[in-house]
């Protein structure tokens, strides 16, 4: 291979990027030097199994690659502002779409989600760190891999271009020939084996870790959101593992699962990648319901209404999910009875999301609510949501879907679902435990003026889908002729893209102001909150609870505020805690580079990096390490330091 | 009064919404199936919208009424479980309209993929419709022509779509007569249309399948029965066989312009059905076309039937 076929030439967009990473990744290395933090990054960062830490790095690759998706999605937007418009050629249109949605829902909301999951769930349930921290660790990194895998294909070989789908034959060897689709296949196989560990993590770490006295029925909703997410994950991500790996297999050794020819057939890839896909959904919106459930909670100042049926109806949902799967390709022939019972099977989702969407409407009954920013963000995802849930009815009507399908109408709908959904939940999510992780909240002011500017340009920006579809425009076209009529709402969407863009700024900018003038909060409890994590310091000292609390009742916090309940009874005693490790991050480099040369083909390497996963796998198997012990002077000496005493 | 004053903005916002649906191209329907679908699209807009509504006032109720900045400083908020009758009303009507819309969807899902109403005792017009690359061959063989990027159709006569492609799955839609079906390459779908206006209608590939995909659109020109036969006609007198030859040099440019011929590839480039199936069993005919549509188990493959698979693009 050339090196001209090697590095993407020829686009002087890419060109800037490949600067830019070369100058940020400089940067960062002398930095790094200069400041002499090498050692303090590898020990408290790289190394780390605590699963806050984990947890913050998770948001921040996250925020990451809301960035990198984002600045996808405003090209996109630009070039569709007007007829005929020259920003990007097709190819380059249709690379930036299959990044957009994979980055958006692989490498954003799952890491998001997963991320808050990390923070909140061992301090929801009274627990010190997950059941496998170093698991932990692996998940983390074996994702930090995949998404630096797919994210350097377009300065390296280029950016796979089959859709966020990869719809076979389309994704096939024959129609995609470069290594863009390899970069797929093997990308999210990594990430997804960390995404599947974490959903085992999870399970345990909530069934078998709960404080004293905390039953099943008695968990905070967002611990029932995750563990019900986490059973989903289980299900789901191996279909998506054999599929990725089928698709390997076609596209770097010859086999014919999918393609064209000998007996290949390219709906089973569409079924084996809704099976997962559609679950998939669910496991991002489904701890958002979760945590607004919290905060609606929290910011009426009111237990949670109906609080078994929001479980319930979770349960339902998540099993209606593994049903729905064919809804997404309606048009592909399988007739009106199989069209017919997929219909009703997704049209029933609507009655256990619309169970919740009352019952979050009537914890605000009788409710005193404040307007903060995570209230904000929960609030104005009940009208915005609503309008993604009906339009979602509407397309569950086979009959309807066949004029809807692929249109412009079916993105408004799944961006009216997600965004509110997913993407409002995990900035209230981090609005909401920003404080118990850093030790002061993040200033209102601008976080309201974020919330505004980006609640509003959303709705600018995706309304005018929904007409635009049923005017008959197309997702995925590059471009389109000003005949077509269609110039007028594309730039409306387009002027919304820009104010969400603004509003994401000023976020970013709140962030960064609230670190360096914000005040500091001495309480724990900002929020006047109700759940475990909120009655231990802020921030949170490693072993999260010096004494394990005890539990008698859903928001024991709140009980326990309000004089009825002691959550801390009995004496310091030491506290087994895991060691970190640097093997994790080890492995997740092999991974990598696993993953980069079966990309590319090179088999020697693969195969060299492939024995050494193994020999580290082998490593961890022969390794004995207990974890070390914190004695009780030194949890003395840290509890009185966070309650402010001097020592 | 400011909650009337929204009420009265939604409902009026409503009113201008669906009055201007109708230049909307979904919703401006030129046949049967067309026509169902838009029914179906406004009927679940109004089911929905009422939805919506009862959602957005209980909504606006909360937030006016129970705001912490109305109520007494030592308000404390009541502790509520929920409530069993509450409960009950937002499953059970919530499950009536799903009833209600199952219903519906079922039995025009059932109406849109059989011969429209009305038309069931006319012969239907076959018209084998095959995608390559990002253009459209439009096969019809009982009239012994083919055109390429443009269909033309006498109005008021079924029409039967047998779509398939020599490449990535695409998606045949003409919005103003009817909604789409994919086109794949080892199987023939089947879209039934009945054109009941003369008139140009845009058609286009939905489903993206590569670089040339925005470009990929063909023109149905509906006309009179009569106007139809003089146009075979004027093609049997005009226009040239279409060889071998002239055909893989079709399915390997990218775009092509309009093009007609007196022949149909499909007797050297047979469609992928019955026994040019890409996944039948080697059985009867009867067998064959039944799996057209659903047959998803591959085992027992006859590879040597793939005779479409040669004529497979670069």
């Amino acid at each position: 291979m050339k090196w001209d076929e090697f590095f993407v030439t020829g686009e002087p967009m890419i060109y800037g990027a490949m600067v830019s990473i070369v100058v940020a990744t400089l940067a960062i290395l002398i930095g790094l030097t200069y400041f002499k933090k090498w050692g303090y990054l590898w020990r408290e960062w790289l190394t780390t199994v605590d699963h806050k830490r984990i947890g913050i790095m998770y948001i921040i690759s996250a925020l990451l690659m809301l960035f990198r998706g984002g600045v996808d999605g405003l090209l996109m937007r630009g070039q569709l502002a007007k007829p005929e418009n020259g920003l990007l050629d097709a190819q380059h249109y249709n690379e930036i779409f299959t990044t957009h949605g994979v980055v958006m829902i692989l490498f954003m909301a799952m890491p998001f989600v997963i991320g808050l999951m990390n923070v909140v769930i061992p301090l929801q349930i009274g627990a010190r760190d997950v059941a496998f921290p170093r698991l932990n660790a692996v998940s983390f990194w074996l994702f930090f891999a995949g998404a630096m895998l797919f994210n350097i294909s377009f300065v390296i070989g280029g950016s796979p271009d089959a859709g966020w789908t990869a719809y076979f034959p389309l994704a096939s060897i024959e129609f995609s020939p470069t290594v863009g689709n390899n970069y797929y296949s093997l990308s999210l196989q990594i990430a997804g084996i960390g995404t599947l560990m974490t959903g085992i993590n999870f399970i345990v770490t909530i069934l078998k870790m709960r404080a004293k006295g905390m039953t099943l029925m008695k968990m905070p909703m967002f611990t029932w959101s995750v563990l019900i997410t986490c059973v989903i994950i289980l299900f789901a991500f191996p279909v998506l593992t054999v599929a990725l790996a089928l698709m390997m297999f076609d596209r770097l050794f010859g086999s014919q699962f999918f393609t064209m020819a000998n007996g290949g057939m390219d709906m089973l890839w569409a079924n084996l990648f809704w099976v997962w896909g559609h679950p998939e959904v669910y496991i991002v919106i489904l701890p958002a319901f979760g945590i607004y459930s919290e905060i609606i909670s929290t910011f009426s100042r009111k237990n949670l209404y109906g609080y078994k049926s929001m479980v319930w109806s979770m349960i339902v949902i998540s099993l209606l999910s593994f049903v729905v799967w064919a809804h997404h390709f309606y048009t592909m022939g399988h007739g009106a009875m199989v069209n017919g019972v997929f219909s009703i099977t997704t049209m029933a989702i609507a009655v256990p999301t619309g169970v919740k969407i009352f019952n979050w409407l009537f914890t605000m009954h009788k409710g005193k609510i404040e307007f903060t920013t995570p209230m904000l963000y929960a609030l104005a995802f009940i009208p915005i949501f609503t309008i993604g849930g009906v339009t979602g009815v509407m397309l569950a009507m086979a009959s309807a879907d066949y004029q809807y399908h692929n249109t412009m109408f079916l993105v408004a709908h799944f961006h009216y679902v997600l965004i509110p959904g997913t993407v409002f939940a995990v900035i209230a999510g981090f609005y909401y435990w920003f404080p118990k992780l850093f030790g002061f909240r993040l200033n209102e002011r601008q976080g309201k003026l974020a919330f505004w500017t980006i609640a509003i340009s959303f709705n600018v920006t995706f309304l005018p889908l929904f007409f635009l579809g049923l005017n008959g425009m197309t997702r995925r076209m590059y471009t389109y002729s000003e005949s077509t009529g269609y110039g007028p709402l594309n730039l409306i969407a387009s002027i919304g893209a820009v104010g969400l863009a603004i509003g994401f700024i000023i976020l970013v900018y709140n962030i960064y102001w609230s670190f360096r003038y914000a005040p500091r909060d001495t309480t724990g409890d900002p929020w006047n909150a109700r759940t475990l994590e909120w009655s231990t310091h802020s921030p949170v000292p490693e072993y999260n609870f010096a004494i394990e609390p005890t539990v008698t009742g859903l928001d024991p916090f709140w009980e326990a505020k309000k004089g009825g309940h002691q959550l801390y009874q009995g004496k310091f005693e030491e506290i087994h805690m895991p060691n970190n490790s640097g093997q994790p991050v080890i492995l997740a480099i092999l991974f990598f580079f696993w993953g980069f040369f079966m990309v590319f083909s090179w088999w020697t390497p693969a195969i060299i990096s492939g024995i050494a996963i193994l020999i580290m796998l082998a490593v961890r198997s022969f390794e004995r390490d207990h974890g070390r012990h914190i004695p009780v002077k030194e949890i003395q000496e840290t509890e009185s330091r966070l309650r402010g005493e001097q020592v | 009064m400011k909650r009337k004053g929204f009420l009265l903005a939604v409902f009026s916002a409503l009113v201008v919404l669906l009055s201007g649906c109708s230049s909307l191209t979904v919703l401006n329907p030129k046949g049967p199936v067309a026509k169902t679908q838009s029914n179906v699209i406004i009927f679940s807009i109004i089911v929905m919208a009422l939805v919506l509504l009862v959602v957005y006032v209980l909504y606006i109720y909360m937030l006016t009424k129970y705001r912490a900045s109305k109520a007494a400083p030592d308000y404390e908020p009541p502790h509520e479980e929920g409530s069993k009758w509450l409960e009950i009303t937002w499953i059970a009507i919530p499950v009536i309209i799903v009833a209600v819309l199952s219903v519906v969807t079922v039995r025009s899902t059932y109406a849109v993929e059989t011969v429209p109403a009305g038309y069931e005792d006319q012969k239907p017009l076959v018209i084998y419709a095959a995608s390559s690359n990002w253009k459209w061959h439009f096969s019809y063989p009982e009239e012994g022509i083919e055109t390429v990027n443009y269909v033309n159709i006498p109005v008021n006569r079924p029409i039967e779509f047998r779509l398939y492609s020599y490449g990535p799955i695409t998606s045949f839609w003409v919005p103003q007569l009817g909604g789409q079906k994919y086109a794949m390459s080892d199987m023939v779908t089947k879209l039934n249309l009945v054109a009941e206006h003369p008139g140009s209608f845009m058609g286009k590939n939905s489903n993206f399948s590569g670089e040339g995909f925005a470009h990929m659109e063909f023109e149905v020109y509906a006309t009179s029965a009569k106007e139809f036969e003089e146009w075979i006609d004027e093609v049997k007198t005009t226009a040239s066989d279409l060889t071998e030859e002239k055909f893989q040099s079709l399915l390997d440019a990218d775009h092509v312009g309009r093009e007609t011929f007196t022949s149909t590839h499909l007797e050297f480039s047979p469609a992928p059905e019955g026994e040019h199936a890409g996944h039948n069993h080697g059985g009867s005919d009867e067998e064959s076309t039944e799996m057209d549509h659903s047959e998803m188990d591959h085992s027992e493959m006859d590879h040597s039937e793939m005779e479409h698979s040669e004529h497979t693009h670069e």
